[in-house]
């Protein structure tokens, strides 16, 4: 993290003043409020907060696969410098999903059919997304499922999927958790893609694989040259795999920079907290009192203050402003002045 | 391979299997297997309501025919009946099913709610009803047992698509640019198959049960058709002297249903071992 490129390079993704609302029975959510999220090329930017949050929404609002009754209010989404926002849902499901932004889902043990073999859904991907613009012929069918075959091979290879010739004629029941998430993995890295996103891949399985999975994560990063945007709940993530990283609270973005920075100086009172929470990071392990609240009813102004220990009176007269600290590093919290010195906590 | 010998360790499923088997078999090769194939439209008068013989195993009945050969060639439309109801009724309700499921919304509620008006009345008698209804002939009894019979399969197709519908591998599907379509026939569907195999070899054996009581009831299959449940009604009026008359085809059409059912449920208990044996 020595090498920083440069702020003006374009962001493979750039995200700014993201609004998304969710209405249901009982009225109208407020689920993002303001996100703001930039991925330059290469990087690895990790999406922490508590469950509830919203982290999977941003994912879901980027790929515009959101849930029923929710709707994107305001905001840009460009990826590349193109506008996502105004792309068609069959453009979408053409070229981007699965295609320029790779998707490794949250449970390996859930997210491959069980009826189908392996290899049948990973190079259903790669027929589905490469059949679409050219028309083709059956001879150019047949040469181009060879091909995603070596290339998926080459892929089970890489990601260190043992004996994969024979793996993709296996069923998915028939690997362990941490071979399932290798084969996502490839799958997520089939075609080409420019950014990887992923939601949570490592929650489910056991530490030692983990961090394995972070390891090829990282190494696949650099070799393939793709971006990532990693959601997770978990700093000891965070802190083997990310460059940056992004803390979310109830829907709205609290503190960001790069990792070193924020695991060494931590500024927003949440992101303390979330780290205090870790045992890697923290000698006395104390919880944070109380939950996420309830989007339906946020508190005023700053929504962390119910549960932050430096609350002080005008934490609830508005949300506070973003404060610059210097080196991409930014907090939005009233304990820090606009030079970015710390007014209340030693 | 292991759900082959769990399923040889069913004795009663293993039954099923092989009455199933036996009555295709039956159905297949009815005109070399039956003595008469004839007497299915032909009457010898002289020889009527002759009790069971070496030359009529089963007797003859109020027109001289042998029943034993009746039976034979009954199979054969009582399987054909059951194959195409069960068939046609899987071709309306399963895509209404996966459509229901995945869709939601208005359509959704529109469809289920007319499968549970279908659910709420007795199959047989909406069948009956809509048998009536139209002219009475086979043709016409079985688009009364499809039209009755289709909101089986919505029901189950719907519940399992549901609950696909909120797993990972659907939604995982939905991130990496998959259309509906292509979600819902060639990954919702494929997983959906064996709750629809299992309804659809129970329902052979209803469909037989009730394609049999519409032939008793008359708005069946017509005369002089060798229809299990027609013979049946033939024969009320020569009981009890002609015993032999109504008995056959009666075990027939019992040992066909008995078959199809304990074949539907030994399935069941491989496909879903968490169910326990109903009915």
């Amino acid at each position: 993290m020595t090498t920083r490129p440069t702020r003006s390079v374009t962001p493979i993704l750039d995200v700014r003043g993201l609004r998304v609302s969710i209405s249901g029975d009982e009225g109208r959510a407020q689920v993002l409020d303001n996100i703001d999220l930039s991925i330059a090329p290469g990087r690895i930017v990790g999406v922490v907060g508590e469950s509830g949050c919203g982290k999977s929404t941003v994912i879901r609002a980027v790929l515009r696969v959101l849930p029923r009754g929710a709707e994107i209010e305001s905001g840009t989404i460009r990826f590349d410098g193109e506008d996502l926002l105004g792309l068609g849902e069959g453009e979408m499901a053409r070229r981007i999903r699965g295609k320029a932004i790779g998707f490794i889902p949250q449970d390996p043990y859930l997210a491959l059919n069980p009826v189908f073999r392996v290899g049948t859904q990973l190079l259903e991907i790669m027929r589905w997304h490469a059949a679409d613009g050219d028309g083709e012929s059956a001879r150019r069918a047949r040469s181009a499922r060879k091909r995603h075959r070596e290339r998926l091979v080459e892929l089970l290879r890489v990601v260190q999927v043992p004996d994969p010739d024979r793996a993709l004629e296996r069923y998915p029941h028939q690997f362990s958790g941490g071979q399932r998430q290798r084969l996502l993995i490839a799958g997520a890295l089939a075609c080409e893609p420019r950014l990887v996103i992923a939601d949570e891949p490592t929650t489910a399985l056991d530490v030692t694989t983990q961090l394995e999975i972070l390891k090829l994560l990282r190494s696949l990063s650099r070799e393939y040259d793709v971006s990532m945007l990693f959601v997770t709940h978990d700093f000891g993530v965070v802190a083997q795999l990310c460059d940056e990283v992004n803390v979310i609270y109830a829907g709205q973005s609290v503190e960001a920079g790069d990792t070193v920075d924020i695991l060494e100086a931590p500024r927003h009172p949440y992101t303390r907290a979330l780290l205090a929470c870790h045992p890697d990071h923290s000698d006395d392990l104390t919880g944070i009192p109380g939950a996420v609240p309830s989007p339906l009813t946020p508190p005023p102004g700053c929504r962390f203050h119910p549960r932050c220990e430096h609350a002080r009176a005008d934490c609830r007269d508005g949300r506070p402003t973003r404060v610059q600290l210097g080196d991409g590093h930014s907090v939005e919290c009233v304990l820090y002045s606009e030079t970015g010195e710390e007014t209340a906590i030693g | 391979m292991l759900l082959v010998r769990k399923f040889a360790k069913d004795v009663p499923a293993v039954f099923g299997f092989f009455v199933v088997v036996f009555a295709i078999f039956v159905a297949l090769f009815a005109e070399l297997l039956a003595p008469y194939p004839l007497d299915a439209y032909e009457s010898h008068l002289l020889q009527r309501l002759q009790p069971p013989s070496w030359e009529f195993p089963f007797g003859t009945d109020n027109l001289g025919r042998d029943v034993f050969s009746r039976v034979i060639l009954g199979t054969r439309s009582a399987l054909i009946v059951a194959c195409m109801v069960v068939a046609l009724a899987m071709g309306i309700g399963v895509p209404l099913g996966l459509i229901a499921g995945y869709f939601g919304g208005w359509p959704s509620e529109a469809i289920m709610r007319v499968t549970d008006v279908f659910l709420a009345v007795p199959q047989l008698v909406l069948a009956l009803a809509l048998a009536q209804l139209l002219s009475p002939s086979l043709e016409s009894a079985m688009l009364a047992l499809t039209l009755t019979y289709w909101p089986f399969f919505t029901r189950i197709v719907y519940a399992e698509t549901r609950r696909l519908k909120a797993s990972l591998f659907v939604d995982a599907l939905e991130c990496i640019g998959a259309r509906s379509a292509r979600i819902l026939v060639a990954h919702v569907l494929p997983n959906t198959a064996s709750p629809i195999i299992v309804r659809a070899t129970i329902g052979m054996g209803f469909t037989i049960l009730t394609a049999a009581v519409l032939g008793f009831l008359g708005v069946g299959a017509t005369p002089p058709e060798p229809d299990w449940g027609l013979s049946i009604a033939e024969s009320r009026q020569y009981l009890p002297e002609a015993w032999w008359f109504s008995t056959f085809p009666g075990l027939a059409i019992f040992l066909a249903v008995l078959g199809f059912n304990l074949l539907g449920d030994g399935l069941r208990d491989i496909v879903d071992p968490r169910l326990r044996r109903s009915r």
